[in-house]
């Protein structure tokens, strides 16, 4: 059921032709499946690649209101301006890398989980490409826009299509369309023609699979995701497949492993965190974040494989040996690739090494569960060699 | 077969009812992973839980269209839930139960009138 309030990606209807199950997500009325089903679907992607619709999230482009200086000062004002909502080094951004970041609140809890990009053009240093999460995109864009003031102009890019196409024939599909893409390196991106207009095709995702993100006008959306289907290799994939793909990933979901209490070195995301800013200070909770990376934090994030039973989901108890209460399920489910449950939780550091024996309680039953490495299923990224300098 | 609106099946022969959930439920919960059966010797009223089936995105409780006493329950659902999917009305069937009062079992649904049910879902 669909009311005055739901938005609509502009591939609705294309997802309706092909038979998509539509369900709520975001605010979006968004495909869950298609016909063939989310595990079909899930393991289509690991085999070959799986095109999803993911407009729902939050692009959008940040730019110096005036453009003073060289590239890289200009780089440098830009950064400077979003540096101090986010965890991450935004100014050491080369150009045409990506990187994953935090927004931080002044307890160092994360408000949401974002990539933030420096274009490679030199005309278009002074510039960042943003990509939020669908549910906090207002709240996201407004403390941006807030920060820079009038210093820059926040556009958002939510009217097109972001399409993401993952899997290990991902890149070849790709270069057939854009010739090209197959260089591009794990989280870097460009800029490509598609007539006078442009897409952004970032090497980047969220399955675990080597893949890309592409930034599609509205009006060429229709015909990029039709001519992305004509080939063999690729197949539409639901957002229940992208939950069990990224949870086989061991990739946090905002709203679910991550929320306003939980600090990144809780969430096990101390990568995303800029060791420079934060031994600088200057950073949004860098007392609690410093202490939580020299002394540990109280939770942590781990993986657990559900060793017998039935899947434990969000909300789940996670038992000591016994039966002490160390902390809930935040992302749980059946693993398709692996054929057997999984799930992601906070218990205390003591708890969390590798091998560990817990239990998940699911109705009222406590089922034995082991804690185990992320991600669940390898990373496979693309990470050219660097040349050697 | 009668159906109910939560939509299981249920087959009677004497006094013992063997059930299941409709070709519609099975569809709509998409790929099962795992099925949770009750022990037999169980005994249980209409509408309590009988069974869960877990997808790979949810869970689902599956309640007694009728009352009586479990006495046997599928292996074959539990070892191969994909057996739901494939089968639903057939030998992915869940549990068996000795009705307490066999003319609760007309109470529910021919099938027609289940076709017409989901009609208007």
């Amino acid at each position: 059921m669909s009311d005055e309030t739901t938005k609509f990606t502009v591939l609705h209807a294309a997802h309706k032709a092909l038979g998509a199950r539509m369900t709520p997500f975001g605010g979006y009325d968004m495909p869950v499946q298609y016909e063939a089903g989310i595990l079909k679907e899930h393991l289509w992607t690991r085999a070959h690649a799986g095109a999803f619709d993911v407009s729902h999230m939050g692009p959008a482009f940040l730019d110096l209101s005036v453009q003073g200086g060289s590239p890289d000062e200009r780089h440098a004002a830009i950064a400077g301006l979003v540096e101090p909502l986010v965890s991450g080094d935004i100014a050491g951004l080369k150009p045409g890398q990506i990187r994953y970041t935090l927004l931080l609140n002044e307890d160092g809890g994360i408000i949401d989980d974002l990539m933030i990009g420096r274009p490679v053009d030199p005309e278009f240093q002074g510039r960042l490409y943003i990509v939020v999460n669908a549910g906090g995109k207002e709240v996201d864009f407004s403390l941006i826009g807030k920060a820079a003031g009038p210093a820059a102009r926040l556009d958002r890019a939510d009217d097109g299509a972001l399409i993401a196409l993952q899997g290990p024939e991902a890149a070849e599909v790709l270069a057939k369309i854009f010739p090209g893409v197959e260089r591009l390196g794990f989280m870097t991106y460009r800029r490509f023609p598609v007539g006078r207009r442009s897409v952004r095709v970032a090497r980047s995702g969220y399955t675990g699979e080597d893949g890309f993100e592409i930034l599609v006008p509205a009006q060429n959306a229709g015909d990029f995701w039709n001519r992305l289907l004509a080939d063999e290799r690729v197949r539409p994939i639901g957002l229940g497949a992208r939950d069990s793909l990224r949870l086989e990933a061991g990739l946090p979901l905002y709203g679910h492993d991550l929320d306003q209490t939980v600090s990144p070195i809780e969430a096990g995301l101390a990568f995303a965190v800029s060791k420079k800013r934060l031994k600088a200070g200057n950073m949004r909770g860098a007392a609690r974040i410093a202490k939580e990376l020299a002394k540990g934090p109280s939770r942590l994030r781990v993986g657990l494989k559900v060793l017998e039973g039935a899947p434990a989901r969000e909300g789940a108890r996670i038992l000591g040996p016994k039966g002490a209460n160390l902390g809930v399920v935040t992302s749980g489910g059946f693993a398709p690739s692996l054929g057997a449950p999984i799930a992601m939780g906070f218990v205390p550091p003591a708890r969390a090494k590798e091998g560990a024996r817990l239990a998940v309680e699911v109705r009222g039953r406590a089922q034995a569960a082991e804690v185990v490495a992320l991600p669940f299923v390898p990373h496979q990224y693309h990470r050219p060699a660097k040349p050697s300098a | 077969m009668r159906f109910s609106k939560d939509h299981e099946w249920v087959n009677l022969e004497g006094d013992v009812a063997t059930i299941g959930i409709t070709a519609y439920a099975a569809d709509q919960l998409g790929d099962v992973v795992f099925v949770e059966l009750p022990a037999a010797g169980k005994t249980v009223k209409t509408g309590d839980g009988l069974a869960v089936v877990e997808s790979v995105k949810a869970a689902s409780d599956v309640y007694a269209p009728v009352s009586g006493e479990v006495t046997e329950v599928n292996a074959a659902v539990s070892d191969n839930p994909e057996t739901v999917n494939d089968q639903p009305e057939g030998i992915g069937w869940f549990v068996k139960i000795k009705v307490a009062d066999p003319h609760e079992v007309e109470g529910l649904m021919d099938r027609a009138a289940y076709e017409a049910f989901l009609q208007t879902l």
